[in-house]
């Protein structure tokens, strides 16, 4: 990327990184939420550059702006212009600009955030165990041929850690080698990269990977797609290593072509929602599907905004610990689980556990709870075998 | 905390309401070369009766007001030259009523075009509006303040002659129907005539005699197919006889004349884009053979002739809106493009070419010519659009003097300049009528005593 201090101008603020491309809604979580321009992408771009020339000075109402992207990248998706797949980076290269030279004066939410996963290795203030979840489980050996990459919501989250067992059972009845790293296992640093925080980041980086060379990793497979996108596409210009790395329904696909598991009738009206960080940044979109379709009495329902124009849960770059954009019935996750109900499913499928508990916490808000059930990919198979 | 702000929230809710820098810094600018200005709240209402109190508000304290839309105009007539509260209007986002019968929509203040365009897609596909080429987060009313255009302005006119109706909040506080519906709340389909057309005291006012909170707009059939041809011909004074030729078929949908000199294939050519339309191929082929037919003596004396144009090129020229008219303001790898629009005779189109090519020429611009045919063929949008590196200040200094002399020129020539500049419509008041500039005054010193309403607009001194 080239150096985004020259390159910000070039936003003409057009206005169509706020929409899906079928201009059916605003599809810029932030936006949707706080209605000011300022909250949208070119509002982040212009006033970037504004502090770039000292035209605005930093402010507590500067950080929120900035650190309320969630990073879904429907502005990369939608801006018409050549520049466009820079977007977010420009957006988190001057998160980390500021880092540096407005010390200390970011979201105190952030600040925690950042604190937290400097100090206990997760963002969710857990001093307890890593591997509580995971009774019976065996840790990865050198020989086994996946490591399962839990993370954090997995390790700790109640919701996270029913996706990490539905994953490993599958895992297990499909006759995979595969082990966890249990205790050992620290942050993927996915939301501390898309925060700006460049050091630590690092940090995260050659802890984890020193780690995985010394268990002899090749395969890694990940439960949270944010894993999957920070150990596939950020880990390697910063450590020269490359994994093999896959995301669960990559894996969860290919074991039910090949008649490893085999899902019996499971009578339900589903609708899936594609996670930012395995749709847009990865364009694993059909996959997920797929699983989903090969499950008999499965009825598969899109909602109106899915695949490369899905509507962010909110989560993203660490929003579902910060939550900068809770808080309202226009809180992204609220939004998102309306557009479910109104689909007519029973079911909301997920693929990520940042969106299974940004939505698990909006379905009851909304008192939806009796008639929408979130439930991740992974929980529907293995409730089906 | 301000007791301005105070009552606001009051009004709105905090949420909606900012006095911040970064908001007001934001407002306080449009993506063209107006110099910026700020405001001092900038607002998002949801209801006719929220604007009317802060409407009420302002008036009271004589506090001026900008209601703002999509902010896309470029030449600056959203940016609040007095400061005062800027009303930020999308979030009055609702579609109200679609009339299949008589053909129109009701839509509140801040509906977007992309959404209206969505909307009718879905719930009316035999129906459509007249889609602008500004992007499609432009809203429906702030496009027809301006007399905006669209994809069936050959056809029907100005955007803003398809208004079939208004709500506005007057200056002063009321709430006042405009149209067949101040008479029948139910009925939309027609915004003045046979009555006096009271819309005329809004459109084309840029907010300075009222905020428009609901409007009537006209929908049109939407035909299954559409597609483009282009004729092209390096006779620049031929084009007003080829525009001729083409609306007297009454067969073409749009008519848009590009002079362009990038890519560098396209230098010294006039393109003309013609779309058509139709519910079968017959329907196509029929409008086809009449539009080659108009232009056949044409390409027997070799003055022009149609391009062939493959499929993959078809999807963007038909796009609507076009996102290709943005990526032009990229062409500098700068984000900035600006133009002067002014309705022009067609006969005067050869007249324009030549002075817009010999202002790039004296002040080194990139630019485009785009033209397109409003109502039939009795007068033409011509813009001088140049585009502009926004972090480079000189650039930006030979684009201002070049548009306030194409600005001169078009005063001098007669032409009507579309959306202008305050300093553009200074030039426009100098020259015109003393007493139709009475009228306006009149008008306006009637609807906004204190003079609250965007202030600097249409501001005869």
């Amino acid at each position: 990327m080239t150096d985004y201090t020259k390159q910000i101008h070039r936003c003409f603020r057009c206005g169509y990184c706020k929409f899906p491309s079928d201009y059916s809604d605003f599809n810029c979580p932030s936006y949707a939420r706080f209605r000011f321009d300022t909250y949208s992408t070119s509002g982040r771009l212009w006033l970037i550059y504004a502090w770039l020339k000292g035209e605005i000075e930093w402010s507590e109402h500067l950080a929120e702006i900035l650190y309320s992207c969630t990073a879904c990248k429907n502005c990369v998706e939608q801006c018409p212009m050549k520049f466009s797949s820079d977007i977010v980076d420009w957006i988190v290269a001057a998160r980390s600009d500021m880092m540096e030279k407005e010390k200390g004066r970011i979201p105190p939410a952030v600040t925690s955030f950042l604190e937290d996963v400097y100090r206990l290795g997760n963002p969710l203030k857990e001093r307890g165990k890593r591997d509580a979840w995971a009774d019976g489980i065996k840790r990865y050996q050198p020989g086994d041929e996946y490591l399962f990459y839990v993370g954090c919501l997995g390790s700790y989250d109640e919701y996270g850690q029913r996706m990490a067992r539905s994953v490993a059972r599958l895992l297990g009845e499909a006759g995979i080698s595969f082990g966890i790293l249990g205790n050992e296992e620290n942050c993927c640093g996915n939301e501390v990269y898309l925060l700006g925080e460049n050091e630590l980041f690092g940090m995260l980086v050659e802890k984890n990977v020193q780690k995985f060379k010394e268990l002899g990793v090749k395969k890694i497979v990940t439960l949270s797609p944010h894993a999957y996108n920070a150990i596939k596409n950020n880990y390697p210009p910063v450590s020269n290593a490359y994994f093999e790395v896959y995301h669960y329904t990559q894996l969860l696909r290919g074991l039910l072509r090949e008649n490893k598991i085999k899902p019996s009738q499971y009578k339900a009206k589903v609708t899936y929602h594609d996670p930012c960080f395995l749709g847009r940044y990865n364009q694993i979109y059909d996959e997920p599907r797929e699983i989903l379709q090969s499950i008999p009495g499965i009825e598969l329902v899109e909602m109106e905004r899915s695949r490369e124009n899905s509507f962010c849960c909110g989560g993203g770059s660490g929003n579902f610990v910060t939550d900068l954009l809770g808080g309202s019935k226009e809180s992204p996750s609220r939004i998102r689980v309306r557009e479910a109900y109104e689909t007519g499913a029973n079911i909301l499928a997920v693929a990520c556990p940042s969106c299974m508990t940004m939505l698990q916490d909006a379905v009851k808000v909304e008192e939806l709870e009796d008639k929408l059930a979130v439930k991740d990919i992974s929980q529907i198979a293995a409730e089906s075998l | 905390m301000t007791d301005i702000y105070k009552s606001l929230v009051e009004i709105i809710g905090e949420e909606h309401v900012s006095n911040q820098k970064e908001e007001r810094y934001f407002y306080g600018r449009d993506p063209g070369l107006t110099p910026p200005h700020e405001p001092d709240y900038v607002v998002m209402p949801e209801t006719s009766e929220e604007v009317q109190q802060i409407v009420k508000l302002a008036n009271r304290e004589k506090i001026p007001i900008v209601p703002k839309g999509g902010g896309l105009a470029l030449t600056g007539l959203v940016i609040p030259q007095k400061g005062g509260i800027v009303i930020d209007m999308k979030r009055m986002a609702k579609i109200l009523e679609v009339n299949e019968t008589s053909r129109y929509v009701i839509v509140e203040g801040g509906v977007t075009h992309g959404m209206l365009q969505n909307y009718l897609k879905k719930h009316h596909p035999k129906l459509r509006h007249s889609i602008p080429d500004s992007p499609a987060i432009a809203t429906v009313v702030g496009n027809a303040v301006i007399h905006g255009q669209g994809r069936l302005t050959q056809q029907y006119g100005f955007n803003s002659d398809m208004v079939s109706g208004l709500e506005v909040v007057l200056p002063t506080g009321e709430i006042c129907r405009i149209g067949s519906h101040s008479i029948s709340s139910q009925d939309w389909f027609s915004k003045g005539a046979p009555w006096p057309d009271l819309s005329g005291l809004f459109l084309g006012w840029f907010g300075t005699t009222g905020i428009i909170t609901k409007l009537g707009l006209r929908l049109y059939p939407c035909k299954k197919i559409r597609d483009v041809m282009v004729f092209l011909t390096d006779k620049i004074e031929l084009v007003p006889d080829i525009i001729l030729k083409l609306t007297h078929t009454e067969m073409t949908e749009d008519i848009v004349v590009n002079e362009q000199p990038l890519p560098p294939r396209f230098k010294g050519n006039i393109y003309i884009l013609i779309i058509i339309t139709g519910d079968s191929d017959e329907e196509l082929d029929f409008k086809r053979k009449i539009i080659w037919d108009a232009l056949w003596d044409l390409f027997e004396s070799r003055d022009g002739g149609f391009l062939s144009v493959p499929a993959d090129m078809k999807p963007p020229l038909l796009e609507m809106p076009s996102r290709d008219v943005v990526r032009f303001a990229d062409v500098r790898k700068g984000g900035g493009f600006e133009y002067s629009g002014p309705i022009i005779p067609l006969e005067k189109y050869p007249e324009f070419i030549a002075k817009q090519k010999e202002l790039v020429s004296k002040y080194n611009l990139s630019y485009a010519a785009t033209s397109r045919v409003i109502a039939g063929g009795h007068c033409m949008m011509y813009a001088f659009a140049f585009t502009f590196n926004r972090a480079d200040p000189d650039e930006m200094d030979r684009i201002r003097k070049a548009l306030r002399e194409a600005a001169q020129f078009t005063v001098a020539q007669g032409g009507m300049m579309w959306k202008p500049t305050i300093e553009e419509q200074e030039m426009i008041m100098e020259k015109m009528d003393p007493n139709t500039l009475k009228i306006m005054k009149k008008i306006k010193a009637l609807l906004d005593p204190n003079g609250i309403m965007n202030p600097g607009n249409w501001e005869a001194q």
